[in-house]
């Protein structure tokens, strides 16, 4: 610490005495080490954990996706990288990634505008505003399973309830077979995404709503701004950080999408819903082809890998600087 | 961050929870080894896909008599949904291990663990009570001349029907040939009435129409050396793929079939059992799931085995089908499989089928069939020429998800006839 202080302070900085060298000091040299005795003790069990449960399952998965293997007995076939060549050759996988591309887009110009839509309503005062914002958040407390379930329900093809409620306020030429048709199933998956997960962005943004100083809207009140305007020239530009954060969480869950697929429609049909994690656990589990599993999550992990560090170097770097970037830009 | 991360993660915790599972059981097994009367305390794992009545409750009080009669073993039943069995054994048998006794449905599944290593050989140790069982319900689990599993049930796949609506479309007798049963299914149509329910989600309802067309056409035999020689393009498979396209032209399926599911309350078993199909193409435990899915037809409802194909090589009275057995894992105490033949005994077996849980794997047991259906499939079962392995079951499980995906996919339009033998084939030579 000392020494980062002085070194942001440059009269200091050409003090001589101060950059006394390593060990300089016996008396410094021992409390340094005490310190890093104590960030040992208090870091090394998290990082054996993350080491034994992040880091080694993912070396296993390397290791794993080169191989030909069913799973039984100890992987013997090598087959170098030709779990990603035949990869570039699947429609399926393919097709996951337009598909989770689609998703992606979706997520991005629907589902957060209307949460931020939402939570900009629910920012004024009203009656009854504590109501409103449980109800919203409410489906986003579901687990994924309960959700699946639900809306399998609902959007049963003949007589689910969504059905049934086109019937009554006459609206038949709405019905639709929702998830049991490969042109419908997509939307209607986003729909669902989009009714579990508004809610969470919706807080998100409620909070940052909440850090946007109240005397900034009223000088603007004053000046004479129209409401659009201060929305556009005061809200957004301050809610940027929460919004940059809303996107990527947005982004990363779209890429690892299963157990809401899982349950709605197991990817189908004909492949039609089918997302990366979806296809993973197909040959993982029920294929018994576990190589070729281990290689897509790996893709899997590197597309969520790129997309989060490129996020953090060119997106959230404004947002993150002062924390991060500056300790090191001063080192 | 990454799923790849949380899954990585879910699949460690996994493996290391399942592994701990199968892992305290070992121990036991290994503290018992070979001293099965030494009286020493053991415990028995047993997994089985038993969670609906009657069999669950039944095979509860087997335990409970097995565990009075040795107060030293007590047997641990654990019933698992049959999905959610499938992905737990996968996840602890690639670890190395497996429950004593575990749910088989013998094919290339149980082939992979006895390569493996992990499923003991029951032939010398069961010798004596392996010869009550039929030739049909052991030839699952038997590999050149050695048996690693006991079969608790066998049952064949046939077009369950009902007999008001067949009535209602005019049709009289029950078909007998493609032909006829394409005739009857415009009749249906013609009536008003949905002539076939189709779980199109899971896709293994829709593999029986494939395989039973490719055993009537094609022949037990050549479906047999198919898999030998990983070759599926002959033309009586493609001609197999095309009979299916026929009936599929007909749009014989119920509204949304695509995303239908098999055993939920508006799943293919349903939709039966509330009346709103004339049939459907399923095993011996169709009338089970109508009834605990929907209403159940009673009286209504009626079997008839699958057509024959003018012209085909297959024997019309083939049948085609599966049951389920136990395996016994390659390090299990002795007394698993003094348990599993405690369950397996006539006895016990004998009151299985009376329930109408199971149908008969012993020798002469048909009698004991009391449900006039059931009494048909148990029947027609006895006096079958060959018997065929449910083909997602026979084959290595990636051949058998490309027949199931492949004839999915031409159910709903978006294979040819010719895509899914080449599809198959193509899986079956990289396997």
């Amino acid at each position: 610490m000392t020494s980062q202080l002085a070194a942001a302070r440059p009269g200091v900085d050409a003090d001589p005495p101060l950059r006394a060298g390593p060990g300089g000091d016996p008396r410094r040299a021992r409390r340094r080490l005490k310190a890093f005795a104590v960030i040992a003790g208090y870091l090394t069990p998290a990082l054996v954990l993350f080491g034994l449960l992040v880091l080694a399952p993912i070396g296993v998965a390397i290791y794993l996706s080169t191989y030909k293997w069913n799973g039984l007995g100890p992987p013997t076939n090598f087959i170098g990288l030709d779990n990603y060549t035949r990869m570039l050759g699947d429609e399926v996988f393919l097709g996951d990634l337009r598909r989770g591309g689609l998703l992606i887009l979706l997520s991005l110009v629907i589902q957060l505008p209307l949460s931020l839509f939402i939570a900009v309503l629910l920012n004024r005062r009203m009656r009854g505003r504590a109501f409103y914002r449980l109800l919203f958040f409410a489906p986003y407390m579901l687990s994924e399973v309960i959700t699946g379930v639900l809306f399998s329900l609902i959007l049963a093809p003949e007589d689910g309830l969504a059905n049934q409620i086109l019937a009554a306020v006459g609206l038949e030429a709405l019905q639709s077979s929702w998830l049991s048709e490969p042109s419908t199933v997509m939307m209607s998956l986003f729909m669902v995404m989009c009714w579990k997960y508004f809610g969470f962005h919706m807080i998100i943004y409620l909070a940052g709503l909440q850090g946007i100083p109240k005397e900034l809207h009223e000088a603007a009140e004053i000046d004479g701004a129209t409401r659009w305007r201060a929305f556009w020239h005061i809200t957004l530009p301050l809610l940027g950080p929460t919004i940059r954060i809303s996107v990527f969480l947005s982004v990363i869950g779209a890429i690892q999408l299963f157990d809401l697929v899982w349950v709605l429609t197991s990817g189908g049909p004909i492949h039609s819903s089918e997302t990366m994690a979806v296809t993973m656990f197909q040959f993982g589990f029920k294929r018994a082809n576990i190589g070729y599993g281990a290689a897509i999550s790996v893709v899997m992990f590197l597309l969520s890998l790129i997309f989060a560090l490129a996020y953090q170097r060119f997106v959230l770097r404004r947002d993150t600087e002062g924390a991060i970037t500056t300790m090191r830009d001063q080192r | 961050m990454s799923l790849s991360r949380r899954s990585a993660m879910i699949l460690a915790a996994a493996t290391l929870a399942l592994a701990g599972c199968s892992g305290g059981q070992g121990d036991k097994g290994e503290a018992a080894g070979g001293a099965s009367s030494g009286g020493g305390k053991v415990t028995v794992e047993w997994w089985n896909i038993s969670t609906a009545e009657p069999l669950k409750s039944f095979w509860a009080k087997k335990v409970k008599e097995y565990q009075a009669a040795h107060p030293n073993v007590t047997i641990k039943n654990v019933p698992i949904e049959n999905e959610a069995f499938k992905a737990k054994l996968t996840t602890v048998t690639q670890s190395g291990k497996t429950p004593d006794i575990f749910t088989t449905w013998g094919g290339g599944v149980l082939k992979q663990q006895v390569d493996a290593g992990l499923v003991k050989d029951l032939s010398s140790e069961a010798a004596t009570w392996l010869a009550d069982f039929t030739p049909a319900a052991l030839s699952a689990y038997q590999f050149s001349g050695k048996t690693y599993g006991i079969p608790h049930d066998i049952g064949m796949v046939g077009f369950w029907y009902n007999k008001a609506h067949f009535a209602k479309a005019g049709i009289t007798d029950t078909p007998k040939t493609w032909t006829e049963f394409l005739d009857a299914v415009k009749k249906l149509k013609a009536a008003g009435i949905t002539p076939i329910a189709l779980g199109g989600k899971e896709k293994w309802p829709g593999h029986y129409y494939w395989a039973y067309l490719a055993m009537r056409i094609a022949g037990l035999d050549a479906l047999k050396q198919a898999a030998v020689d990983d070759d599926f393009t002959k033309p009586d498979f493609v001609t197999a793929g095309a009979k299916l396209k026929e009936l599929v032209d007909l749009q014989p399926f119920q509204k949304g079939f695509l995303g239908a599911a098999y055993g939920t309350n508006n799943g293919q078993g349903a939709i039966m059992g509330n009346g709103k199909a004339a049939m459907e193409l399923m095993g011996q435990w169709a009338p089970i799931t109508q009834k605990d899915n929907g209403k159940g037809l009673g009286d209504d409802l009626g079997f008839f085995p699958f057509p024959s194909v003018e012209g085909g090589k297959g024997q019309p009275n083939d049948a085609f089908g599966g049951g389920g057995g136990y395996a016994v894992g390659a390090n299990a105490p002795a007394e698993a499989v003094d348990f599993l033949r405690f369950i397996s005994n006539k006895d016990s077996l004998s009151e299985a089928v009376k329930m109408g849980a199971v149908l008969p794997v012993l020798k002469g047991g048909e009698s004991d069939v009391k449900d006039p259906n059931l009494s048909v499939v148990a029947q027609t079962l006895a006096s079958a020429s060959g018997f065929q392995l449910y083909l997602d079951q026979a084959y290595p499980p990636a051949v058998g998800q490309e027949v199931n995906d492949s004839v999915a996919a031409l159910i709903a339009g978006s294979k040819t006839p010719e895509q899914v033998a080449q599809a198959i084939t193509e899986t079956a030579k990289s396997e």
